[in-house]
């Protein structure tokens, strides 16, 4: 039986034999792989890429004190970008399957259509879950728009659920009890952090200086995009820096839900306030990376 | 006469488009090339792959002449040659015609009808690219061909010969692709005869029919019928083949619409049950395979409905920590919508408004008070979080749990009925009341601030709404008007006349005429208009109702021409010997015959026992008498008949039915 770490690997090595850069999860707190720049920044443009990493997402209000056996705070997705799909890919998918040891051929597997969206980052793409033995254990998605900008390479996203996967490999009803290195759990591994958190963001953190923090990110997004619509030479303009001040305000953003800091009528209001910053970023990072090369096209 | 094959290969096509989509397919298909005509056309489909078999086409489609406008005679031999040259032939050649400027040559070219390879190979990506859905993508680039989910492969047989054409890069060939797991890895190659056998080995079931007769074969008497996840089911595998797994008995503690929720709406599984129709701890899921031999499958999706139901038990063990009464101020921290305020403030008008409702049907009050206050707590739950479908239900559930009476625990249960046309209303009277004013409110409110329903759009679902109110009045045969309470907010009275004008006419399915004429007479309950509306339905076939229907259309104009609108009875001593005295006789005595205790249907065929007089007044009598005395006592006479007889339905607005003979 193969542990958490090996599925993980195999995963690795089976999407880097296919071309893709493998990289290590990106170091913000986000909600999903999909927000890291590997993916969000990445799908924007002209230029082809293939990418995979496992990006630790963090859902403050799923968090369940460590008490549920399915349901994680943080659970870590393996996030797959291959731009732009290949013909073949669902039939690649299939073969990432068979190489972390599901025998297809004794299972059963079926696409069932879930089309994502993510607001706060003006995206959105069609798509499926992916159903093996009733379980869920894959998000696949086209893109079809990200940063309010309709994508020219339409990328296949791929987005593994590891917990539940190697759950399923190991056959256990906990996620805790899942091995993650020979003799070590993940409850182990991860069991405190799922409590702490929790507390934290249900019960302790401080409301009034998370908005405080919200604000100041917020004003600081806008103001490197302002300066760079000022700004002449713009091939070094921080634009990097500026997704991730818009990351920064998104997962405060969760957070203040969690705590149920935001009251009904604010919410919508607040989304629109990332996703203008999400899309901001996303154009400044266009018009960067790639208005030279539209110019040529 | 060549037959000829298609098939879409594609990824797999969410389940409730496919039906639509292949007929779709269809239409389009026959309309590009109605010119080949075909003796039938026959559609299946997977979830990868749309098929279209056309039999018998025409080889060749029927030739074509057209008229080509030339120069005017006018214009001179050079033009007339130089026009000739160039259809290749002489101006001795060329027709002449006469338009309105005058004579010009014109050559009639004859265009030779296309042959059926090259039809189908021009037509055909248009028509694949054009097929609609609700939704679409794209995967080739953004100006690239839209499709439900990109195509991979496309076969194209005519007899056995490809009809190539390419969509989206992909040529077509002579290929197919079995089952996805089960199926040969290579492309499969076929022939219209050998079709649907080379899949059949390659483990798809081409024809939904018999996937369907594959499930429904392996079912099993205990397994509770469901026809929609049925449809589902065969719309979700190319190979189904149904398994049977079981669960512990303990979770049998949870309410069943629990438990069927979970394995219906989020795992697809058929429900068992005992002869007593209770839950049996056993499943059916459909697979896509050809079975589960060491029973993987099966411990997978057992597996699956624990976690599920596990998730089930703990949010409805949480959830009994804080009553729904408690819930109450927590609804202050949900939208209704943004400009509408909250649960809270909808709660609030919806208890009100109940009450109200309440009075006037002799429900309950206190249960209505109870379960209007309590309607909405619900949604505070974790398990309605969870399993949204399930608001309502779970507030009902609940309050039985919680020791609310069974009157407020139903009504609650039952108030976001009916969902649909088809979905029964409340069970009680209390519960009608409650769903009545939180439909109400939400049709107030939301046309208060213009939310209003337009073509398609009505993301609100106001048009259910209304229908649900309608529905509700009509089979509920509440005694209530419904239109007080649309009273000083714009088109909403016009938005529910409309639904309840739909329901008259494709629910009880009277004739527009007989809708128009019990709705043009004074409002009532809509338990009352359809009583009128069957009473019209049934008399108008007698044979005085229609030709005095006719005469009341004919009163009707004469009293707008005549611009009368006095309301008196005529006078008795200005009335003519004959035929307009034995008028007003009659009238009195229908008057009297109609004040009766008696049905509808009694009333109007009193009224059109009124037909030899009115006929023989409008034969012998001349209304517009130089008297203006005797002019106006007529008018008066006519104005009597029409207002004492239009209470039950405006008979001028019905449209006789042997207008012809």
């Amino acid at each position: 039986m193969d542990s958490y770490q090996d599925t993980i690997f195999k995963l690795k090595r089976y999407w880097a034999d296919r071309g893709a850069v493998i990289q290590e999860p990106y170091d913000l707190e986000v909600g999903a792989g999909t927000m890291a720049p590997e993916t969000f920044l990445r799908v924007l443009g002209p230029k082809p890429y293939k990418v995979a990493y496992v990006q630790p997402s963090r859902r403050p209000a799923d968090g369940r004190y460590g008490e549920n056996p399915n349901r994680l705070y943080k659970h870590q997705q393996l996030q797959v970008i291959l731009k732009p799909s290949p013909d073949d890919v669902l039939d690649q998918y299939l073969g990432s399957l068979e190489a972390i040891g599901i025998n297809l051929k004794k299972h059963d597997i079926k696409f069932e259509e879930d089309n994502w969206e993510a607001p706060t980052l003006g995206a959105w793409g069609i798509g499926w879950q992916v159903m093996l033995d009733g379980l869920e254990i894959t998000q696949f998605t086209y893109f079809q728009q990200c940063g309010g900008m309709d994508l020219d390479l339409v990328p296949a996203e791929i987005t593994y659920g590891l917990e539940r996967i190697v759950a399923f490999l190991q056959n256990v009803e906990s996620v805790y009890d899942i091995e993650w290195a020979p003799g070590v759990k993940y409850k182990d591994v991860r069991l405190a952090e799922e409590q702490q958190f929790s507390a934290y963001n249900f019960e302790v953190a401080d409301v009034s200086g998370l908005w405080q923090e919200f604000e100041l990110h917020e004003r600081e997004c806008h103001r490197l995009l302002q300066l760079f619509n000022k700004t002449e030479a713009k091939d070094n303009f921080p634009v990097l820096p500026a997704y991730d001040l818009a990351l920064k305000c998104s997962h405060i953003f969760n957070m203040l839900d969690a705590r149920g800091a935001i009251s009904v009528t604010e919410r919508v209001g607040v989304i629109a306030r990332v996703r203008r910053l999400a899309v901001g970023v996303a154009e400044a990072w266009v018009q960067q990376k790639f208005a030279h090369e539209e110019a040529l096209a | 006469m060549p037959d000829f094959l298609l098939e879409i290969g594609t990824e797999e096509i969410p389940d409730w488009m496919i039906e639509p989509a292949v007929e779709n397919l269809r239409t389009r298909f026959k309309a590009a090339l109605c010119a080949f005509a075909g003796s039938a056309f026959i559609t299946e489909a997977t979830p990868r792959r749309i098929v279209l078999l056309a039999k018998d086409l025409s080889e060749q489609a029927p030739d074509v002449q057209t008229v080509v406008p030339g120069p005017y005679i006018s214009a001179g031999e050079k033009a007339a040659e130089g026009f000739a040259r160039k259809w290749g032939a002489t101006v001795v050649e060329l027709d002449r015609i006469q338009d309105t400027k005058g004579e010009r040559f014109v050559f009639h070219q004859l265009t030779k009808g296309q042959r059926i390879p090259d039809a189908l190979s021009a037509k055909l990506p248009e028509v694949i690219s054009e097929v609609h859905f609700p939704k679409s993508m794209y995967w080739t680039g953004k100006s690239g061909v839209r499709f439900i989910r990109p195509i991979r492969w496309i076969l194209a047989l005519l007899e056995n010969d490809i009809v190539p054409f390419e969509v989206a890069g992909v040529k077509s060939g002579n290929t197919t692709q079995g089952h996805r797991i089960l199926g040969s890895k290579d492309p499969v190659r076929v022939t219209i005869d050998t079709y649907f056998e080379e899949l059949q080995r390659n483990f798809v079931i081409v024809r939904a029919e018999e996937r369907r007769q594959r499930i429904e074969a392996s079912l099993g008497s205990d397994v509770r019928r469901d026809a929609d996840l049925l449809r589902t089911l065969v719309y979700l595998t190319e190979f189904p083949t149904p398994i049977r797994g079981a669960f512990d008995r303990r979770y049998l503690e949870l309410p069943e619409e629990i438990l069927s929720t979970v394995m219906r709406h989020h795992q697809r599984y058929f429900a068992v049950v005992n002869l007593d129709g209770s839950l049996a701890p056993e499943f059916v899921a459909v697979t896509n395979t050809d079975g589960d031999p060491d029973g993987l499958i099966r411990q997978g999706n057992e597996r699956v409905l624990r976690a599920r139901f596990n998730d089930a038990r703990f949010f409805w063990n949480v959830d009994q920590h804080k009553p729904l009464q408690a819930r109450i101020p927590d609804l202050a921290k949900i939208t209704f919508h943004a400009k509408l305020g909250t649960y809270k403030e909808k709660t609030d008008r919806v208890v009100a408004l109940a009450r109200e409702v309440s009075s006037e049907t002799g429900a309950d009050q206190n249960t209505v008070e109870r379960a209007s206050l309590l309607s909405k707590c619900d949604l505070t739950t974790e398990m309605v979080k969870e399993f949204t479908e399930l608001q309502g239900i779970v507030g009902g559930l609940y309050a039985r749990a919680q020791g609310e009476s069974k009157a407020v625990a139903t009504a609650i249960y039952d108030h976001y009925k009916p969902l649909s046309m088809e979905d029964s209303i409340p069970r009680t009277l209390e519960g009608q009341v409650l769903a009545l004013a939180d439909k109400l409110d939400t049709l107030r409110e939301c046309f208060r601030i213009d939310l209003i329903p337009t073509g398609s759009k009505d993301p609100f679902a106001l048009r259910r709404a209304a229908q649900g109110v309608v529905k509700i009045l009509f089979e509920g045969k509440l005694s209530l008007n419904v239109m007080p309470f649309a009273e000083g907010i714009p088109d909403l009275a016009e938005f529910i006349r409309e639904r309840i004008q739909f329901y008259l006419r494709n629910v009880l399915e009277y004739d527009v005429d007989e809708v128009n004429a019990v709705m043009a007479a004074p409002g009532t309950t809509l338990h009352d208009l359809a009583n009128r509306a069957n009473a019209v339905h049934h008399v108008r076939r007698t044979a005085d109702f229609e030709p005095l229907a006719a005469s009341f259309k004919r009163i009707k104009n004469i009293l707008i021409q005549a611009k009368f609108e006095e309301h008196r009875l005529p006078e008795e001593n200005l009335l003519s010997l004959g035929p307009e005295q034995d008028l007003f006789r009659a009238f009195l005595r229908v008057r009297e015959e109609a004040a009766k205790d008696s049905s509808y249907a009694d009333k109007l065929a009193a009224i059109a026992s009124l037909r030899p007089q009115v006929d023989l007044f409008f034969d012998k009598v001349l209304v517009n008498d130089p008297d203006p005395d005797i002019r106006h006592n007529r008018l008066a006479l006519l104005q009597s008949l029409l207002s004492e007889f239009s209470t039950i339905a405006d008979f001028s607005e019905i449209v006789p039915s042997s207008t012809a003979a």
